[in-house]
């Protein structure tokens, strides 16, 4: 174990000590113990920079199960170092955040820092795995963390339905992925991720490797709030807003990033993998944006436009995956859409975290988050104001922020797919300039309506539950934190390309840096005239005019049928799911033994005939056939004609007789083939259960003895008719087909020998199969003791008493 | 179970044909190695010459007659059973290794004696104290 992995599981460590410290030190807020963690952490993975930007990754392995080649193998190359610095850096923030935000005196802080430290060792742990089953170990992980989060009220009926939803739908994609691992180790041989990359040509071909494909995409479109999985996140926003701040908006839903970056090499060069990407997130930039216009909770407004913000940078890896059609494209423009996907979410994580953080100091100082009761709160709180600001421009890519620069590329990108004739997209890629217009424009007008909403226009104080004023410093200084990196980063853009990006898209792009090629890395905040600038101006200006006539055209969205909605088939799909398997259920397990008893004749039947037929297994024989005599017709005669005579007797008293006739007859025919024991046995035998049937006969309720025929059921007629035949073509097959010779003439020849005993049947019965007597006797034995406790313990101690 | 008819031909009928009964059982039990019978056929006449004993006088009687408790019967029987099958184990050979030789015994002269018998004693006293113990305790509940 390196000091690599108990990085990795610091945060799980320490979480064993939270509940201790909750409970012995109660004057300090737990949350600044849990703060040392994920600052030690920064620093920690901060120092690694310096080698993945010189292109050494480190690779630190601890054996967990060898033999099946499943090792925690921790690996840390530009892609993981970034996603680990943003997971530790956010997270000090939204612990920072936390212990402003939770009062330590009514919320159970010590559940609370316990789910948020398993999840920062989840987060980890699937970043810088490099095994495919320990990542898929910790994938489960966060879905089982955020669902402890997002129910942490558990008392609220809304959080556990959001956590139920978020459960069913990520541990669903989870699932599939689990698929997608096994198919993919299948073919490459490894669970490592670097060795199946290392021989992805030898396999590429298969058609399970599409299969695969598709799984991992599952994972990642439900891990990531894609479309048409996108409907748990805001449902999930009945977390604490720290929770959202951190999981929904820039870890969690970023994990499903991580896999397509990730995978992005085994997978890029299939053209199902470009197209599933690119159209999925691109359509899920519109929807969310489209979405997030109509909502009126803050929360729920930033929930969309993380699905759509996270729909962008998808449609970022998988442009960018056209980057790999390396020998027919000389020129490696299409990289700048994976530069942009990377860039963007760094700028997401900040904006957006932000934004997360200003909506929860709204809700903690005025006691609510609905922007009809908002408004007019910019000289009240004005520092939250600023952030807001500050945030809501970036994510609407106004300059000079950092939002701007990433939608200038992303606009780059876009641009680019169309005029490149690959994979037939002259006609179809013109689409994707459109959906990106259209959301960013619905971008611009959610983004503006936040802060117009909030801060602006006119005041209702009267409407809010609580007299607003400024949070306290600590609650400001997380998002501020945040803000100031949003400046920072849209003034100095080419302050992470060297550091943090470039290794990150050498990681998602190792092919092209073996082929020679390079990166656009100079991100410019000017970049002259051209025609992303005009989209952008064009961007800003319609949303103006369609923020302005809102009012007007905002009723637009009611007109959308509820049946049509998502979350409605969602519900649909559960009501129903639980309607069909309570239909199902109450169809065939009916209750009644007879209804059984006709599905296992009806299995066996089925089984036997078809196997008979299917496999040819039906052979008829005649040489082996001994000479029939006449006692022996005599005999069968009265057998079935005494059988045949039970299923139409009246009386019970009259079946249980003809039961003894057959019976006695069976012990003739004992008689007849020459086995006394048997015969003996069997008369004795026949006598005492006759006997036992009539005593039960005799105690037979007044009410049930009424006389009448079996009722004729035709169904249960055919049933026993095909039984019947099934066993008798069984029995005349395997009579017709003997394979070995009896082992009865070891018996002959030894049974006087060996047992020095004369009457075969009872030497083997005592001494060569002894053991199946001794356990026959058992079974009597328990028979008798089983109706001596029925009769006799029936009314002590139990329920009729 | 109580009679209240006057069954003298029945009773007195009873008295000598239960012997009988019961040697054939004896007879069917030791016979058993070598010709047609064995402790379970055996087992199951004796308690058939019970039974006629249980339908002639009832319950009270018979237990006068024989006081068994035949569920002890049952378990002395397997444990019989079992104790045959695993002497084997005390000489070295294989669980239900069973022995045998021949004896010159002082009234029966060179009788061949066998393990085997036993566990058959033992199946001989379970089915006789599961038939009994069964049809006991349904006789007995009201």
């Amino acid at each position: 174990m390196s000091l690599l992995h108990l990085a990795i599981l610091l945060p799980l460590l320490v979480s064993l000590f939270i509940p201790l410290l909750y409970k012995k030190i109660r004057s300090v807020h737990t949350g600044w113990f849990v703060l040392l963690v994920p600052l030690t952490l920064v620093i920690y993975f901060s120092q690694f920079i310096s080698q993945t930007m010189a292109g050494k990754p480190v690779t630190a392995t601890m054996n967990w199960i060898p033999s099946l080649g499943i090792n925690f193998v921790a690996y840390v190359d530009g892609l993981g170092l970034l996603f680990a610095l943003l997971i530790t850096g956010i997270g000090s923030l939204v612990v920072l955040y936390s212990v402003y935000y939770l009062d330590p005196k009514k919320e159970a802080l010590h559940n609370f820092y316990v789910y948020l430290l398993l999840f920062m060792t989840a987060m980890l742990g699937i970043v810088l795995s490099d095994n495919m089953i320990v990542m898929y170990l910790f994938w489960e992980l966060t879905s089982i963390s955020s669902f402890l989060l997002i129910g942490y009220w558990y008392e609220r009926e809304r959080s556990r339905y959001g956590a139920q939803k978020s459960m069913l739908i990520t541990v669903f994609g989870g699932l599939s992925m689990l698929g997608g691992i096994s198919l993919l180790s299948l073919l490459s041989g490894s669970f490592s991720i670097r060795e199946s990359l290392a021989t992805v040509s030898t396999y590429s071909g298969d058609p399970l490797f599409t299969v695969s494909l598709v799984l991992f995409l599952l994972a990642a479109f439900t891990k990531s709030a894609q479309f048409p999985f996108h409907i748990w996140l805001p449902d999930a926003m009945e977390a604490p807003t720290p929770v959202s701040a951190y999981l929904h908006s820039a870890t969690m839903v970023k994990a499903g990033l991580y896999l397509v970056a990730r995978m992005s090499p085994i997978f890029a060069e299939m053209p199902l993998w470009f197209y599933l990407v690119s159209s999925v997130g691109m359509f899920t930039l519109f929807w969310g944006s489209l979405n997030a216009v109509k909502q009126v909770d803050l929360k729920a407004i930033l929930a969309y436009s993380t699905i759509s913000q996270l729909g962008l940078i998808m449609s970022l890896l998988g442009l960018g995956a056209a980057a790999l059609q390396v020998e027919i494209l000389p020129d490696s423009l299409y990289t700048i859409a994976t530069v942009a996907a990377v860039f963007h979410l760094i700028n997401h994580a900040t904006f957006k975290g932000s934004l997360f953080m200003m909506a929860g100091i709204i809700d903690h100082e005025t006691g609510t988050r609905d922007i009809r009761k908002l408004g007019g709160l910019s000289q009240l709180m004005p520092v939250t104001f600023t952030i807001a600001t500050i945030g809501t421009l970036s994510m609407a890519g106004v300059p000079p922020f950092n939002g701007f620069l990433s939608k200038e590329m992303f606009l780059t990108g876009v641009l680019e797919v169309s005029n490149s004739g690959l994979f037939h997209l002259e006609t179809w890629g013109l689409l994707f300039p459109f959906f990106a217009v259209v959301g960013s424009i619905f971008t611009f007008v959610y983004s503006i309506l936040i802060v117009y909403r909030t801060f602006l226009g006119p005041k209702q104080l009267d409407k809010l539950p609580k007299k607003p004023h400024e949070a306290p410093i600590g609650m400001l200084l997380p998002p501020l934190v945040l803000v100031s990196l949003v400046i920072l980063i849209g003034l100095f853009p080419n302050l992470l390309s060297n550091t943090l990006i470039r290794p990150a898209v050498e990681a998602i792009l190792p092919q092209v840096v073996e082929g020679g090629g390079s990166f656009p890395l100079k991100i410019k905040l000017w970049h002259g005239f051209n025609l992303e600038l005009f989209l952008t101006l064009l961007i800003i200006s319609v949303g103006t005019i369609l923020f302005l006539t809102l009012p007007k055209w905002r009723s637009l969205y009611n007109r959308m049928p509820k049946q049509v909605s998502l979350n409605h088939q969602y519900d649909a799909l559960l009501r129903r799911g639980e309607q069909a398997s309570t239909a199902i259920h109450d169809t065939v397990m009916t209750g009644y033994m007879r209804s059984y008893l006709v599905y296992i004749f009806g299995f066996i039947v089925v089984l036997v005939l078809s196997s008979l037929y299917f496999l040819d297994a039906f052979r008829f024989d005649v040489d082996p056939l001994s000479s029939v005599h006449a006692y022996e017709i005599v005999l069968v005669l009265v057998l079935v004609g005494s059988a045949l005579s039970i299923t139409f007797a009246r009386s019970r008293l009259t079946s249980i007789i003809l039961l003894g006739v057959v019976g006695y007859t069976a012990a003739l025919f004992f008689v007849l083939f020459r086995a006394p024991d048997l015969a003996l046995t069997q008369l004795v035998i026949e006598t005492v259960s006759v006997a036992l049937f009539l005593l039960v006969f005799y105690h037979m309720p007044e009410i049930s003895r009424k006389e009448e025929r079996i009722k004729f059921r035709l169904g249960n007629a055919a049933i026993s008719a095909l039984v019947g035949l099934s066993v008798t073509l069984v029995a005349l097959a395997s009579l017709s087909q003997r394979s070995f010779a009896s082992i009865a003439q070891y018996y002959i020849d030894n049974v006087a020998d060996l047992a020095a005993g004369g009457n075969m049947v009872n030497v083997i019965l005592v001494d060569f199969r002894g053991f199946d007597t001794l356990f026959e006797i058992s079974v009597l034995a328990i028979a008798a003791l089983g109706i001596y406790a029925m009769i006799n313990f029936r009314k002590t101690g139990g329920i009729d008493k | 179970m109580k009679r209240h008819t006057n069954d003298v031909i029945l009773e007195s009928a009873t008295t000598f044909i239960t012997f009988i009964i019961f040697l054939f059982a004896v007879y069917l039990f030791f016979a058993g190695h070598y010709t047609p019978g064995g402790g379970f056929i055996g087992g199951l006449v004796t308690a058939s010459a019970l039974v006629l004993v249980l339908l002639a006088f009832d319950i009270q009687t018979l237990r006068q007659i024989l006081p068994i408790d035949y569920k002890l019967m049952t378990a002395i029987g397997m444990l019989i059973a079992v104790l045959t099958a695993s002497g084997a184990l005390l000489f070295n050979v294989p669980f239900f290794t069973h022995a045998h030789d021949y004896f010159n015994l002082p009234l029966f002269g060179k009788t061949s004696l066998h393990t085997a018998m036993l566990f058959d004693l033992g199946v001989y006293l379970v089915v006789v104290g599961v038939t009994m113990t069964i049809i006991q305790t349904i006789g007995e509940s009201d």
